[in-house]
């Protein structure tokens, strides 16, 4: 056993209790010092860096309004839509909480994306941190999954048809498809069954997961130690205690400064919250104060904002589209033929590959690859510190057309967005060519990282990183 | 990135040349919302009119004591209810939803959500209830006698015909803005046919104070939200500066 420590005679009360827990736990000491007084940050933090902190505020706001509303909320078909409005009117505060959720579902979205935004353009996902990256991709796909089952929660017409499109999405997967759909409804169509199954995975089984990678991303993080906008690594030049000259501790610098962007976040959160709940109908949607009813299908299904992108690339799969990536995979493997680096036989073995994969896209039906297509659009994310090849983490030492295709692709991701939004485009409409456009510059952007990526004149990265003082 | 944001307006452009659908709606005077007199006016209208075939089961009659809508239990109770319920029970009909599909065609919708549910691209659910319940005509060719402008051939008849009076809708043909070869059957003009007990001006002050009911049904906590949301932002704009000052405090030394 450890030596036991002594309070000074006659210290204050707040020290002798410190050291009566220091011999007790002191791991509690241990992992403060290690993950808040003495985490050392980048002291360069600019206003993107907040949108960390900030998921993890929504995240909680989540799970504790989500206690409450399970307090009163009924999973039950019969009575599901009921004991939402019940919440609403009835609970004392029911509807501050149940807004509160409804708003930070889409807050949770909104500073997600913003900051996985910044992971890309200042190459946070690079070595060493790829695994923080990685732990961030699922955290972002157990979000969705997250979201997806926590929307047919309120048994609304969108809930119920929303997830009756999402779930039929599984059924074009070939072989197994219908019977993996059933298995997810747990009925023929969406119903009692699903509700519950779903209610079992928003409140317990995904925010299981969800911790644990938040957890495994943090611990990830402050074992490589943060980036910064400029892509120093501050651990390279440190002074004689070892501390990195160009660090601050997290406790109290960040933390006072994390408090500021809390604030003005909240600020936002709350303007939408207590005035414009519904936000025009993209937070609440106005279909959704129906209760579900399978006899009646809306004219118009969209599935919430966050998901539209996806969804749009979903859509816009047809045919034709179809058609033009075989042309796309083609002439990329018979370019790698002519021109490629690899060996012959690598080559030739490719070209066979993309001929198997034509012949594949052909045989199976355009909406199967569209799911595809969906999904890989996330699953591409995991990726991507192995396809960026740049010489600099950040953009700031890119060479200015980098900025360009970083726009590029940014608007290809709104429009996909707002297009998800709305009806669909006509087939063969310059609407539906625009959403498969965008859907090739989403895929380009990554696919084509690898070369893109390292062209270019870059500019010279500092030893030490850009700051100026308060 | 001009040329890009020209596209993404091009884009936007025909989006919102794609979508459009019936009558503009009329807005709805919203202020009325936040007045006592017109809620307490729209509840005893919504309970006269509505109250027999459209349920608002969401919706209790002794929250009607709340602030907003200021009536005593016992008001509620001598103008509002039948001898058999009570004044904490949510307000539903005897009309069974089979029979008012027998009956109409289709069963009644129920109404406690309904200003929020009929919310869209054109405006507010609200004014399209506004709209909606100052649209109606006659027209002979339909089972009830009546049809409506902003829901051709809805299933329920002119409930309030005795206080609006009957009207004729009078169409009229006009060149399609988007084939010009072709005209389109276009809606001119409403025609008075017999008075109602409620002049034009009436009728439609007696709508608005309907609506304003159904808004603040559809939400009874919309008002305090309101309320309560000023008072969060202005702690929190306090609370920015203080935060503000003590992260200067803390970062001064950070050179």
């Amino acid at each position: 056993m450890a030596e036991m420590k002594e309070a000074p005679a006659g210290a204050p009360i707040g020290v002798k209790l410190m050291t009566w827990l220091d011999n007790r736990f002191p791991t509690m000491f241990v992992e403060y010092r290690k993950h808040m007084s003495e985490y050392y940050a980048p002291k360069n933090f600019n206003v993107w860096y907040f949108f960390g902190s900030l998921a993890m505020l929504v995240l909680v706001i989540q799970i504790v309004t989500g206690i409450f509303l399970t307090m009163h909320y009924k999973p039950d078909a019969a009575n599901a839509f009921a004991s939402v409005e019940y919440i609403m009117r009835d609970v004392p505060g029911g509807w501050i909480i149940r807004y509160m959720h409804s708003t930070g579902a889409s807050a949770f979205f909104i500073v997600v994306y913003l900051h996985m935004y910044r992971g890309l353009i200042y190459g946070s996902y690079r070595k060493p941190r790829e695994l923080v990256w990685i732990f961030g991709c699922a955290i972002f796909l157990c979000l969705m999954a997250e979201a997806f089952f926590g929307y047919l929660l309120p048994w609304g017409q969108m809930s119920y048809w929303g997830a009756q499109v999402i779930v039929n999405l599984f059924a074009a997967v070939p072989f197994i498809g219908p019977d993996l759909a059933l298995l997810i409804r747990g009925d023929y169509v969406v119903g009692d069954a699903t509700l519950n199954r779903f209610f079992a995975f928003h409140v317990i089984a995904v925010p299981l997961v969800l911790i644990g990678l938040v957890v495994a991303h943090i611990l990830a993080l402050h074992d490589v130690g943060s980036n910064n906008p400029d892509g120093v690594e501050i651990k390279a030049k440190k002074d004689a205690r070892g501390i990195p000259l160009d660090g601050v501790p997290f406790h109290p610098y960040y933390t006072a400064h994390d408090t500021l962007g809390v604030s003005v976040f909240l600020i936002i959160f709350c303007a939408v919250m207590f005035f414009a709940p519904e936000l025009g109908g993209y937070f609440l949607e106005y279909n959704n104060f129906i209760p579900a009813d399978p006899l009646k299908t809306p004219p118009h299904i969209a599935p919430v904002w966050y998901f539209t992108p996806y969804y749009t690339i979903l859509r816009a799969t047809t045919d034709p589209m179809v058609n033009a990536l075989c042309v796309i995979v083609a002439l990329a493997a018979l370019f790698n033929l002519v021109r490629g680096k690899a060996s012959m036989a690598a080559r030739v073995g490719l070209l066979i590959a993309a001929v198997v994969l034509i012949a594949l896209m052909k045989y199976f039906d355009a909406k199967f690859w569209g799911v595809v297509l969906m999904g890989g659009a996330v699953m591409i994310l995991f990726f991507l510190p192995w396809l960026d090849h740049s010489p600099v983490k950040s953009i700031r030492y890119r060479p200015g057309w980098h900025k360009l295709v970083f726009a590029l692709f940014v608007v290809a991701f709104l429009i996909l967005g707002y297009q998800g939004t709305q009806p669909a485009a006509p087939s063969g409409s310059l609407l539906e060519r625009v959403s498969q456009l965008c859907t090739l510059i989403y895929f380009a952007f990554f696919l084509l990282m690898p070369w893109w990526s390292r062209l270019g004149t870059f500019r010279p990265v500092p030893d030490r990183v850009t700051f100026a003082g308060h | 990135m001009k040329r890009l944001l020209i596209s993404l307006l091009a884009v936007c452009a025909l989006a919102a040349w794609g979508s459009e659908g019936g009558p503009p709606l009329d807005h709805f005077p919203k202020e009325r919302v936040t007045d006592v007199a017109a809620l307490q006016n729209g509840a005893k209208l919504f309970v006269n009119y509505c109250l027999n075939c459209h349920a608002a089961s969401a919706m209790r009659y002794n929250r009607l004591t709340d602030p907003a809508v200021g009536l005593t239990e016992e008001q509620i109770k001598g103008n509002l209810l039948f001898a058999a319920e009570k004044v904490g029970e949510t307000m539903t009909v005897a009309l069974h939803a089979k029979q008012g599909k027998e009956w109409f065609g289709a069963a009644p919708p129920d109404l406690s959500l309904v200003a929020r549910s009929r919310s869209g691209g054109d405006g507010s659910g609200a004014d399209y209830l506004y709209t909606y319940l100052r649209a109606f005509y006659r027209d002979d060719t339909k089972v009830t006698g009546w049809n409506n402008l902003v829901f051709p051939s809805v299933a329920m008849p002119h409930v309030m015909w005795e206080l609006q009076g009957q009207q004729r809708a009078v169409f009229v043909e006009r060149p399609d803005p988007h084939d010009p070869k072709s005209t389109a059957h276009a809606f001119d003009h409403f025609e008075p046919i017999t008075a109602g007990t409620l002049s034009k001006t009436e009728y439609d002050a007696a709508v608005a104070d309907l609506v304003a009911y159904l808004q603040w049904m559809a939400e009874p906590a919309q008002n305090q939200r309101v309320r309560i949301g000023v008072w969060v932002l202005l702690f929190l704009g306090l609370f920015t500066v203080v935060a503000w000052r003590m992260n200067a405090a803390f970062w001064k030394d950070v050179k």
